[in-house]
């Protein structure tokens, strides 16, 4: 029994190794994040006057559909604000950190045929994800201990040690939760992209659940652990059986994991594998084909995922006009948006972060180009009679229309669920035409991604960090009040909001210029550099 | 006429010189070899022919255009096997061995067919459920169900079983026969000899060695078996002689062709009792060049 986890503390050092590099900068991100925050919320409302008028404002069903429901709205200190504000948003990029690294380093191994060598050594069968498990679960207990001090010992009112170690408990136990189910999955599939693509399927799922039940049932949202988490309520009544749960269900889940993981086969998974076909179908015939075929399940997923989201925010517009009506103030704030309603305020709002998501698979589609280079498989496109700018360009077409496909569905999402909802409907292609103005500045990341890939294939990933910049400040820009030329940093902050602003199409074409520009410049380094394997 | 011609091809990566100055030249309707050890600069060559990787320096040509240039033209008759075959984990065998004959501008779908039976591939697998072996029984299907001019394979059998080795010569010889050029990459001599009409031997990005098997025999010369009544005191201080080793009561060794006559002369005054001669192997060739250029010549390479 004990063979089974032999040389465990080997294999952990040895990931700790590997991933020397990653794993500070993940923890120092979230825990400058998490301090940084404290002190802008600190600084930028002077007294209580300030923060309770905020705290209004945050009182709306869409505001709870996106952050939570407001634990501290009644004394809307620093401490409440910070826990109201992020809990979920990090806690979910802690889940998102956990779910990469843990598939990375179970399936991905596995995949790439490194795991057999390390299992041909006097090592134990178990020993391997018992090792993942193990630095995941130190990996978080320092996250949440870092970000814990870090916040407390920026000696701000209101955010006190407990709260704050509360703050960063919550968060590590959440990641720990989703590296637990990611081990799961990661013995259910046969392959690293699928257990990363349901674990991510999972936190958005979880997500919406918490979105949906937030708004329209607590009990419903008890049921996602991004649900439960949040009733932590860090800083204003400091429960752990949160945190207590998350963890409990973590160890539940690994548990499992081992189980699982003992009793199948190396390289094998749980769930079925159909037979193939033996000839190819005529849509297969070329490179557009081929990164259609190759990227067709996640396409549709992400698809369906960001069509649920749409229908999520959509369905929580009626929330927003109920919730308002009858308000004096808002009634007033409405007279002052020069004659938009309400839900006309929302709708820029919630097509940005849409719009953000959107881009994801967009660029996911882009990059494919250098994992295909990386996994030696374009060279047989390469080496046929394709040049390689038929081979960008038929990569970069797929984005495009991924793009146009994901932003036309989280418009429409949201408008079909909204009407149905509202009591005065809005044209759908109000709705539409919101979310789609965002189409350029998703051209011009598809454009960015690659130029990465024609120059600096390597440094590729960069692209993510810069949409996780854009998330940034559009999603925090208005809470943070950041100076307007940060929200330009980013191609998304230029786009105009449909309804409230004028579009100006001068703008829009010369940003789509751009991103033509950058796709030709990038497709122009991709055919004169060296493949590379 | 000739199909394949590099003149002083070279390739750095970073500091490292893979390739300095490679000259080789493939003609039409001949199977081309090309030997050398691992990292020698073999794939790192083919890889530059088919428009992989850019030279860095000198000219390389196919069917006498620019093999960066003009690399969509070229690919149009050129089949490609490249050592390490990787595939796209969930299509099938079948699907890609098609997704190939289409990208490359058509294919013989009754030869895939034959093909597919020949070599014993399941085309209704996925490639992630391959092995090495079937991986490159893929690659090696679409290539020969291609209709080409020139077929370049980097070390095509080094996961096959030698039933489908054997499979693999006949139909390098069939291309052949029909006026094909192959350019083979391999470090499997025996495969080589029995292929290869020519053949060019490459060592630290530097071709030592090229020609047919029996020019190289020549500047080689013979290996000998030799028992005799007498004792030869002097055999490894003979001019022409080699590499003299006991063996079985006698003695093997190695001798140049153009003083084969001297030493038989001088051998037949101790009484020969046995004798026997082979032409060297591709791998005598092969451990002899790199022996000297190792050792003597090669200091300076």
């Amino acid at each position: 029994m004990s063979q089974l986890f032999d040389h465990t503390w080997s294999l952990m050092r040895f990931i700790l190794r590997r991933d020397r590099i990653r794993l500070p900068i993940w923890i120092l991100s979230f825990v400058f994040v998490s301090a940084g925050i404290v002190l802008v919320f600190d600084n930028l409302y002077g007294d209580d006057i300030e923060r309770q008028a905020i705290a209004e404002t945050m009182e709306n069903p869409a505001m709870v559909a996106m952050v939570g429901p407001n634990y501290g709205g009644a004394d809307y200190t620093t401490g409440a604000m910070t826990a109201h504000e992020m809990l979920v948003m990090t806690a979910a990029i802690v889940a998102l950190m956990n779910i990469l690294l843990v598939s990375r380093h179970t399936r991905g191994d596995e995949e790439e045929g490194r795991l057999e060598l390390v299992r041909a050594l006097p090592v134990g069968r178990l020993s391997s994800i018992t090792a993942v498990l193990l630095v995941l679960a130190a990996v978080n207990a320092v996250l949440a201990v870092l970000t814990g001090v870090s916040m407390a010992a920026l000696q701000v009112e209101s955010v006190d040690l407990h709260g704050s170690l509360l703050f960063g408990a919550a968060l590590g136990a959440t990641g720990l939760f989703f590296a637990a189910l990611t081990a799961v999955f990661a013995q259910l599939t046969q392959n690293a992209r699928a257990t990363t693509g349901l674990s991510i399927a999972a936190l958005l799922v979880f997500y919406m659940v918490r979105a949906i039940g937030d708004v329209m049932s607590e009990a419903l949202s008890l049921t996602s652990p991004l649900g439960w988490i949040l009733r932590a309520k860090p800083f204003v009544e400091n429960t752990w059986w949160p945190v207590m749960l998350s963890l409990g269900l973590a160890v539940a889940l690994s548990i499992l994991a081992l189980y699982l993981n003992s009793i199948r086969d190396h390289d094998s998974g749980f769930l079925p594998t159909r037979a193939g076909r033996t000839e190819a179908p005529a849509t297969l015939r070329g490179p557009f084909g081929l990164a259609w075929r190759l990227q067709r399940t996640g396409l549709i997923a992400w698809a369906i995922a960001l069509f649920i989201l749409g229908i999520s925010y959509g369905s929580v517009l009626g929330e927003i006009e109920r919730f308002f009506e009858g308000i004096d103030l808002f009634q007033q704030l409405i007279v002052e948006q020069e004659g938009f309603s309400l839900i006309e305020l929302f709708i820029p709002v919630l097509s940005s972060v849409m719009a953000i998501l959107a881009s994801i698979p967009a660029i996911m589609v882009m990059l494919k180009v250098k994992t295909e280079e990386k996994n030696g498989r374009m060279e047989h496109v390469i080496g046929r009679s394709v040049s390689r700018w038929r081979v960008a360009f038929s990569y970069w077409l797929l984005a495009a229309l991924t793009a146009i496909t994901m932003l036309f569905l989280t418009g429409s999402g949201l408008g079909l669920a909204g009407n149905a909802v509202l009591d005065e409907d809005l044209p759908l292609g109000t709705y539409i035409g919101a979310s789609f103005v965002y189409l350029p500045a998703v051209l011009i990341m598809i454009g960015l991604a690659l130029v990465f890939i024609g120059f600096l294939p390597s440094f590729a990933s960069v692209i993510w960090l810069y949409l996780g910049l854009s998330f940034f400040v559009v999603y925090l820009g208005e809470l943070l009040q950041l100076p307007d030329w940060v929200e330009k940093l980013t191609p998304y902050g230029h786009i105009p909001g449909i309804p409230l602003d004028e579009v100006n199409y001068g703008v829009l074409a010369v940003m789509i210029a751009i991103a033509v520009l950058l796709s030709v410049a990038g497709a122009y380094g991709f055919r004169r550099r060296d493949l590379k394997t | 006429m000739t199909v394949v011609k590099t003149q002083g091809l070279s390739k750095t990566f970073g500091d490292f010189k893979a390739l300095d100055g490679v000259d080789i030249e493939v003609k039409e309707g001949e199977v081309f070899g090309f030997i050398g050890p691992n990292g020698a600069g073999k794939s790192t060559t083919l890889r530059v022919l088919l428009g992989v990787l850019k030279a860095s320096e000198g000219s390389a040509e196919i069917f006498g255009k620019d093999v960066w240039k003009d690399a969509v033209d070229i690919h149009k008759r050129v089949a490609y096997v490249p050592g390490d075959v990787n595939l796209w984990p969930n299509l099938t065998g079948g699907e890609v061995i098609d997704l190939f004959g289409r990208l490359r501008g058509g294919y013989d779908k009754g030869r895939r067919d034959e093909l597919i039976s020949r070599f014993g591939l399941d085309p209704g697998k996925k490639c992630q459920t391959y092995s090495k072996g079937n991986r490159q029984k893929v690659a090696l299907i679409a290539a020969f169900s291609a209709d080409a001019d020139l077929y370049i394979f980097d070390e095509p059998t080094s996961g096959l079983d030698p039933l489908m080795e054997r499979v693999f010569s006949e139909y390098v010889q069939e291309a052949k026969a029909q006026g094909k050029s192959i350019l083979l990459s391999s470090h499997i001599l025996s495969e080589v000899e029995k292929l290869c009409d020519r053949v060019a031997i490459i060592r630290k990005g530097r071709i030592i060695e090229t020609g047919t098997l029996k020019e190289m025999r020549h500047l080689t010369g013979s290996l000998m078996f030799i028992e005799t009544d007498q004792p030869i005191p002097d055999l490894a201080e003979l001019r022409g002689v080699h590499r003299v080793q006991a063996f079985d009561g006698g003695w093997s060794f190695q001798v140049d062709a153009d003083e084969l006559d001297a030493v038989v002369r001088h051998l037949s005054a101790f009484g020969i009792k046995r004798m026997e001669s082979r032409p060297p192997t591709l791998e005598d060739l092969f451990i002899r060049h790199y022996e000297e250029t190792e050792t003597g010549a090669g200091g300076g390479v």
